[in-house]
């Protein structure tokens, strides 16, 4: 049992902007005319795709298999005609195109056949893939799948439910938890048993006490030991590691994750989606998501996955002065590029922005070592080090300094006196390190295949130089073994066996030059040949020999000369 | 212009920072005006015309934009420290010199705001008390003169000042001490001093102390600078006063007299001269505190506190490469 918490270094508290969508019921959004499902659901796996343009689906059919390790299945939001498969901008900062099925509904919202299954009644491997199938990811953002989180089912003490919902404005978790107690810990009691888990601890920042309630009664009659815990309300309460350190004390390295120390992590929305893949069978086809911000009409909204954003939006109804849409919360969230990119299954959060809610930066300031980053900096890092060594391009330092530990969470760009935007350095100084460790990979990769070229190269001068040898040793032989051999004087010298040799060489070369005919006077038709002969009929009476030349030699030396590639 | 998240600010600047420094200072400013003299305000004021002038000219020298720079009060607090540290009677242009220096060599020329490795007060004091040590050792008796004589002084009126001014109770006892046999004991029954330091000034080391308090609520600053300077200051001069009453005067003594109080919550304090990482602010303190007591005790100088500073940014970049914190999940704590 949790009987005290732990706090993390650092952390701030920005104003919540809960209430503003908070207090209304999720509501169902309509079907937009047209969905996008994008076939890539997280950074790592892209999904097969197993449908053509022109056929019909139903709602719930798998339209993308999983492919690679780290791969789920993607499904048709709702029963329609697909109409193209085709490269879309994604829901990224970068506004990349992604492959996507685009699928235009029928308005009938026709299910496939839906298999629930009992999972204390099914092959661990099978409830697993039944998972997978059925498109399961984080809805938390990161959309990592929840199969490959649950392991081999060992070495997990805690199953950790995060429902902190750290970030201003966002309250899906919220919603979802007042509403939708008992599915989420019907689906938490589900990863509980795959994971082989002893309890359950849900984390809910206390400042969400509906939804604290909502769980507490939904636990009640459950025979797992599960705890519903309030935490401090503090940015990032709601991070993984931060609430698994509130919660238990243990502080996960970089790089290392919690089932390496006994604790495992899932979304509240994640419990929910696993309780509507096992109970009833359906796959990850919609999720509840906030928009919020600069609108009239704040609240919260089942929409379906492959939602374009600018579909949704009318239904908040945006107010004039909004000038840019934030996706997730503003702490860590992103403007988005485009309003035409699709809701996926991590988005949790629209934010209409105007410069009035979010007014742009003041101008940056030199940095006054005043701390305050330092001492909001939830990863104990020293921020205005690393800014230090990041704006002079001392990359190696800012490692030492732990660069990497950084997770953008962005308290330190909050608290900053002198506006400095320091997470935007963190984020370049990052993508600069990864460029030169690419580059250094290009580049040692590029010695490789240089340096083995030139062994190839040696390799084949000495394989030609020991062929040419036994060549030549062999026609010496045969020269002396013909004791009438046109040329061969009575001592058989050195020098004339070479004579002999290159005549040979001569001799053959003629005989290869003239069995090779120039290709385009080869099959001429009569007409053509008695042309010919006309033309050179005439040629030899006006007496050009000059054109009667040899075809010009193949071109020499010019592919072994060329400069090595880097 | 794209920008990145978070997109949203604390409601908080540069220029808010400087601003409570300046009001923490009221108190003591205060105290300062009613128990030793109204003249501070006098050079209160020509410090601070001076720093925004000189802070102007530079900017401007250094195609920089002007108004913004001195927005944020930077300069200003600058030359009240310059103006609190020095004698109350000290004629206009040493106050002057003493800001130019401060702004224009110690601060611009290292680069402006944020990247001066000295403090600009203290080497400000440092070259001034080097260059002109007994016009800035005359000190008035606190209280002991009108408004109208310090303002005569000040602005360089008759320098003919020995019979109305002294020195300090620092001055004193250490001058005192070198001087022949006496004690602590008998020195401190001279009217320059009051029942812990140097008269009237015990009561200007409780105005500080309502200001740092205030930076400390408002966390402005941290607790490690100003624990860490008085207590190693209190622990060194208690050690001594322990082997020999006589010679060494009481810790209370340190902690009431010459600006203990101001270089514990204003001075070591400042951000950018000073160690950043918790560790490394409680080793600087420590180490300044350390130093001004010898140096107020066995050198050449009345006060210690500015060299002390001066020595101890030297070694800011070692302190704070030394004390890095650990890092989230580095502590080497409660592993699995």
């Amino acid at each position: 049992m949790i009987s005290r918490l732990f706090k993390f270094h650092g952390g701030i508290k920005p104003d919540s902007h809960k209430s503003e969508s908070a207090d209304f019921p999720i509501r169902p959004a309509p079907i937009p005319p047209q969905l996008v499902v994008p076939l890539r659901q997280n950074a790592r796996a892209i999904a097969h795709c197993i449908v053509e343009p022109g056929e019909r689906v139903l709602k719930g059919q798998r339209i993308g298999k999983a492919q690679g390790a780290l791969g789920t299945a993607v499904h048709a939001p709702t029963s329609g005609t697909v109409v193209e498969i085709t490269n879309r901008p994604m829901a990224h900062p970068s506004g990349l195109d992604t492959r996507c099925v685009v699928i235009e509904p029928d308005g009938e919202d026709r299910w496939i056949e839906r298999h629930p299954i009992d999972p204390l009644d099914t092959d661990r491997a099978v409830t697993l893939a039944h998972l997978r199938d059925a498109g399961v990811v984080g809805m938390g953002g990161a959309a990592f799948p929840s199969h490959i989180k649950l392991g081999d089912g060992t070495g997990i003490e805690t199953l950790i439910l995060n429902g902190a919902e750290c970030e201003p404005w966002i309250t899906c978790d919220d919603r979802l938890m007042r509403e939708r107690a008992a599915a989420i810990l019907d689906g938490a009691v589900i990863l509980c048993d795959l994971i082989g888990a002893r309890r359950i601890v849900v984390g809910i920042e206390d400042n969400k006490p509906e939804a604290i309630a909502a769980m507490r009664a939904a636990a009640e009659p459950l025979e797992h030991a599960i705890q519903i815990v309030p935490v401090p309300t503090l940015y990032p309460a709601g991070g993984e590691k931060q609430l698994i350190k509130v919660l238990t004390g243990i502080e996960i390295a970089h790089g290392r994750l919690g089932s390496a120390y006994g604790v495992q992590c899932f979304n509240v929305g994640t419990g929910h989606a696993v309780h509507r893949a096992i109970r009833a069978g359906e796959p990850v086809v919609s999720r509840v998501v906030t928009l919020t911000g600069n609108v009239s009409n704040p609240g919260n909204f089942e929409a379906l996955i492959g939602t374009p954003i600018e579909t949704l939006l009318p239904l908040a109804g945006p107010k004039a002065d909004t000038n840019r849409y934030l996706l997730g919360g503003p702490m860590m969230g992103f403007a988005l590029p485009d309003l035409s990119v699709p809701l996926v299954k991590g988005t949790n959060c629209v934010i209409a922005a105007s410069d009035a809610l979010f007014p742009p930066p003041p101008p940056e300031l030199p940095c006054i070592r005043c701390t305050s980053c330092a001492r909001a900096c939830p990863a104990d890092l020293q921020p205005f080090e690393l800014y230090w060594f990041s704006r002079s391009h001392n990359f190696g330092k800012a490692q030492e300094y732990h660069l990497f530990d950084c997770i953008e969470c962005g308290c330190c760009t909050f608290v900053c006196p002198s506006h400095i935007p320091l997470v935007d350095y963190f984020r370049f100084a990052k993508s600069e390190i990864w460029a030169r460790e690419r580059d250094i990979q290009a580049a040692s990769e590029a010695r490789n295949r240089f340096e083995f070229r030139n062994f190839r190269q040696e390799r084949e001068k000495a394989e030609k130089a020991a062929r040419l040898a036994a060549k030549a040793a062999e026609t010496k032989a045969k020269i002396a073994k013909e004791p009438d051999a046109p040329s061969a004087d009575p001592e058989n010298s050195p020098a004339d066996a070479k004579k002999a040799l290159i005549a040979a060489a001569l001799e053959r070369a003629k005989q290869q030059k003239a069995a090779i005919e120039p290709k385009n006077t080869a099959n001429l038709s009569p007409e053509t040949q008695a042309e010919i002969d006309e033309i050179e009929a005439r040629r030899q009476e006006q007496r050009l020999p000059e054109l009667e030349s040899t075809p010009p030699g193949p071109d020499e030396g010019a592919s072994e000369k060329q400069e090595p590639v880097r | 212009m794209t920008t990145f998240s978070p997109y949203i600010r604390k409601p908080t600047s540069v220029r808010q920072v400087m601003l409570t420094v300046l009001i923490a200072l009221v108190p003591g400013i205060a105290v300062y005006a009613w128990q030793i003299g109204a003249g501070i305000l006098v050079n209160l004021a020509i410090a601070s015309l001076t720093a925004i002038a000189a802070e102007a000219v530079v900017l401007k020298l250094r195609g920089r934009p002007v108004l913004p720079a001195i927005g944020d009060l930077s300069a200003v607090l600058t030359a009240w420290l310059i103006a609190l540290c020095f004698p109350t009677i000290a004629p206009w242009w040493i106050t002057m010199i003493a800001v130019l220096i401060a702004i224009i060599v110690v601060k611009h020329l290292y680069g402006g705001l944020g990247q001066n490795p000295f403090n600009p007060a203290m080497v400000a004091y440092c070259s001034m008390i080097v260059a002109f040590p007994s016009l800035m050792s005359q000190w008035p008796p606190a209280g002991g003169l009108d408004f109208q004589t310090q303002l005569d002084l000040i602005l360089g009126g008759a320098r003919n000042i020995d019979a109305i001014t002294g020195a300090t109770a620092l001055d004193a006892l250490r001058t005192g001490l070198r001087s022949g046999e006496t004690t602590v004991g008998s020195i401190l029954q001279q009217s320059a001093f009051g029942a812990l330091g140097g008269r009237g000034w015990e009561w200007l080391g409780l105005g500080y102390l309502v200001g740092g308090i205030l930076l400390l609520s408002r966390r402005v600053i941290t607790w490690h600078m100003p624990v860490a300077f008085l207590v190693t200051l209190a622990t060194i001069a208690t050690l001594f006063w322990l082997v020999n009453p006589a010679k060494f005067a009481s810790p209370l003594f340190h902690l009431a007299s010459g600006g203990a109080m101001l270089a514990a919550f204003f001075i070591v304090t400042d951000p950018v001269t000073g160690a950043t990482t918790p560790r490394g602010k409680l080793i600087f303190a420590a180490g300044v505190a350390l130093l001004a007591y010898l140096i107020r005790t066995f050198g050449a100088f009345p006060e210690g506190i500015a060299f002390a500073v001066l020595l101890m940014n030297l070694c800011v970049p070692i302190i704070d490469m030394k004390s890095q914190p650990a890092v989230f999940g580095h502590k080497g704590g409660r592993q699995p």
